[in-house]
């Protein structure tokens, strides 16, 4: 009598589906989503352009520093200042190695010696030490961004997910740490920390991870009560496995975004401690440190100072255009601005 | 209001008593003692610690210090000028501070709104392209490499404004750091003001507006312009906060007898008071100008007020 004591059959269920009946739409191919992030990238030409500027800035901070047979410290006595010379380039009269109309490598002994960005005050080779250098600022900018990213999104997933006193309390603390001024703490570690890239490092992630963490933050209390995350807590799942697996896949690609900005700025405070005398110690290089060099003997050689400062602009302008790339592929919204 | 207002300030307040902690920290662990005199006995050294009150138990040196900084008594020179009140140093290059960064701001303003509302007026055409490129540079350059070309091309190449800072034309001289420094505003608030304008004059008062016939320039003026502008103080403390951080090294390349310039000489001549001092005044700037823009937006934009009441 009732229904629900009746069993199925293998046979009472057939399927409607035709042979030679396939439905597939074509003109509406569904893309995933890091298509279509890439698709949208693509269409934006100074972001393509900054990437592959940065690519090649990258790669010479690689293999530049082993191109010739300088190394960032080596000094040769008698080559102090020379202006660039570039092999074959110099027939057409630039970058010849000339200087106030006076060839620096007419003598016998530099005759057949070329320095492609010209060597500073001590004798040692601008292309190398500006290579080291872009390469150190990088490290020191990755590390830093990439600390910044853990602590941060870590503080910010736990402080927007618990809510509540937790929130509360951890949101204060990070508002008083935020209200030292950058300038300060990273002056004030710069003089008590031994010099060196991990000091400069531990400096700039002291009060750099806070932005990270207000992006994380944001975004979880965004995504913690849509639909899926209230699914997941009814099967049961722990609030670690909530914040982890469900929360922190969705905020990703604003975590990126955020991180690439943040680089040139970890650059520009690398470039600001070592203006100060509080970057890396000497003979190392980082461009911080080589536009503070250059800086002091402006008037007199200004190649010292302009290819270091040339990088650095390059590198920062690169990394900006890269990220608003980005973050208009990540957010189609923005595009049509 | 009140109780985000009571909120904003009991903050400020801790942040300050924090950074005033950890200075009190780093002095007290720095090595050696003021008075590195071999020449003295135990007893003159017992005599001098108890004059200026290090015998006593550390927390309340601290208050002590508190009252000290909190009064403007910021201690005296040990290397830079030996023995000399560093309130009385720093009362003339404060002036000379603040006149940097006001200069460089009113630039920062009138150019990033200039550039700002011609780009959105002439949206996705070359124009548009152009002023976006230049604040997508302002945005990248450091102001001090700015600072650098500026000095190099316009002051040493062309020779049309001083390289150094002179006292007797204070404003000329000026003129190139200030420029420097506003690279960063500039391009700051064309950037916001552009974005803010598109959204402006697409809305649906615009449309009504124009559909009644007003005209080109009073419906920019009025209503555009009026609407673009509220936002924009919401970008004002970060962009103070640049011009903080930007303006020391400034100062020192153009020789400025500012704050900044007087933090550097500092840490250079390894003279930790004047750093210290100088850390000080910088925090406390910094502090104030992040309180007046908060309470600005919460009085300005309502929805700001609520938003961080819930927060």
């Amino acid at each position: 009598m009732s229904v629900v004591d009746r069993e199925f059959q293998k046979d009472d269920f057939q399927f409607a589906h035709k042979e030679g009946e396939k439905l597939i739409d074509t003109n509406y191919k569904a893309t995933s989503y890091l298509k279509d992030v890439w698709g949208n990238f693509k269409k934006n030409k100074g972001a393509l352009i900054g990437a592959i500027i940065i690519a090649i800035i990258i790669l010479f901070a690689l293999i530049g520093p082993s191109m010739n047979e300088h190394t960032y410290k080596s000094m040769i006595h008698g080559h102090e200042c020379l202006t660039p010379r570039l092999p074959g380039i110099e027939k057409i009269g630039l970058f010849d190695g000339e200087y106030h109309g006076v060839k620096q490598y007419a003598t016998e002994e530099l005759e057949n010696v070329y320095y492609w960005f010209g060597s500073d005050t001590q004798g040692r080779d601008i292309f190398t030490r500006v290579w080291d250098g872009t390469r150190v600022s990088l490290i020191i900018a990755l590390a830093a961004v990439l600390v910044d990213v853990v602590i941060g999104m870590v503080y910010g997933l736990v402080s927007g997910f618990m809510g509540g006193r937790v929130d509360i309390f951890m949101q204060r603390f990070a508002e008083i740490l935020n209200g030292i001024p950058t300038l300060v703490v990273v002056t004030l570690l710069g003089l008590v920390l031994p010099p060196g890239i991990t000091s400069i490092i531990f400096a700039l992630v002291l009060t750099g991870w806070i932005g990270m963490e207000r992006i994380a933050r944001a975004q979880v209390l965004k995504v913690k009560e849509q639909e899926y995350v209230l699914a997941s807590k009814t099967l049961g799942a722990s609030n670690f496995r909530l914040i982890f697996k469900e929360v922190l896949p969705n905020i990703f690609g604003q975590v990126i975004i955020t991180s690439m900005f943040s680089i040139p700025n970890a650059i520009f405070l690398e470039a600001y401690l070592s203006f100060l005398g509080l970057g890396v110690p000497a003979p190392l290089a980082s461009l911080g440190s080589l536009v503070s060099d250059g800086y002091k003997s402006m008037t007199t050689y200004p190649h010292i100072l302009i290819i270091p400062v040339l990088v650095l602009a390059l590198l920062m302008v690169c990394f900006n255009l890269f990220a608003d790339g980005l973050r208009d592929a990540f957010d189609p919204k923005m595009l049509n601005k | 209001m009140k109780k985000y207002l009571l909120k904003r300030i009991l903050i400020s307040i801790a942040t300050l008593i924090v950074i005033i902690l950890v200075l009190f920290l780093l002095m007290d662990l720095m090595p050696g003692t003021p008075f590195n005199d071999e020449k003295l006995t135990e007893a003159q050294l017992a005599l001098l610690y108890e004059k200026y009150g290090l015998d006593k138990p550390l927390i309340i040196r601290f208050f002590l210090y508190l009252k000290n900084m909190v009064t403007g008594d910021l201690g005296v020179s040990y290397a830079i000028n030996k023995n000399f009140a560093i309130s009385d140093m720093i009362k003339g290059r404060l002036q000379v501070s603040l006149l940097v960064g006001a200069m460089a701001m009113v630039f920062g303003t009138i150019m990033g709104l200039l550039l700002g509302v011609v780009a959105a007026l002439n949206h996705n055409s070359w124009i548009d392209n152009l002023c976006s490129g230049i604040s997508v540079l302002g945005v990248s350059l450091p102001s001090y490499v700015v600072a650098l070309l500026l000095a190099y091309f316009i002051a040493y190449k062309l020779k049309w404004l001083p390289i150094l800072y002179n006292q007797k034309a204070p404003i000329v001289s000026l003129i190139l750091p200030a420029l420097a420094l506003s690279v960063s505003p500039t391009a700051n608030i064309a950037r916001f003001t552009r974005s803010e304008m598109i959204d402006v004059m697409n809305s649906d008062y615009m449309m009504l507006a124009q559909s009644k016939g007003i005209k080109d320039h009073k419906l920019i003026v009025r209503h555009a312009m009026r609407n673009t502008l509220i936002p924009i103080i919401t970008v004002m403390g970060p962009i103070l906060v640049n011009l903080l951080t930007g303006s020391s090294v400034i100062e020192k390349i153009f020789g400025i007898p500012g704050i900044g310039s007087l933090m550097i000489s500092g840490i250079q001549q390894n003279d930790y008071n004047v750093t210290i001092a100088c850390s000080f005044i910088y925090s406390v700037m910094y502090i104030v100008t992040m309180l007046i823009v908060d309470i600005l937006y919460g009085v300005i934009d309502p929805r700001i007020r609520v938003s961080k009441d819930g927060a």
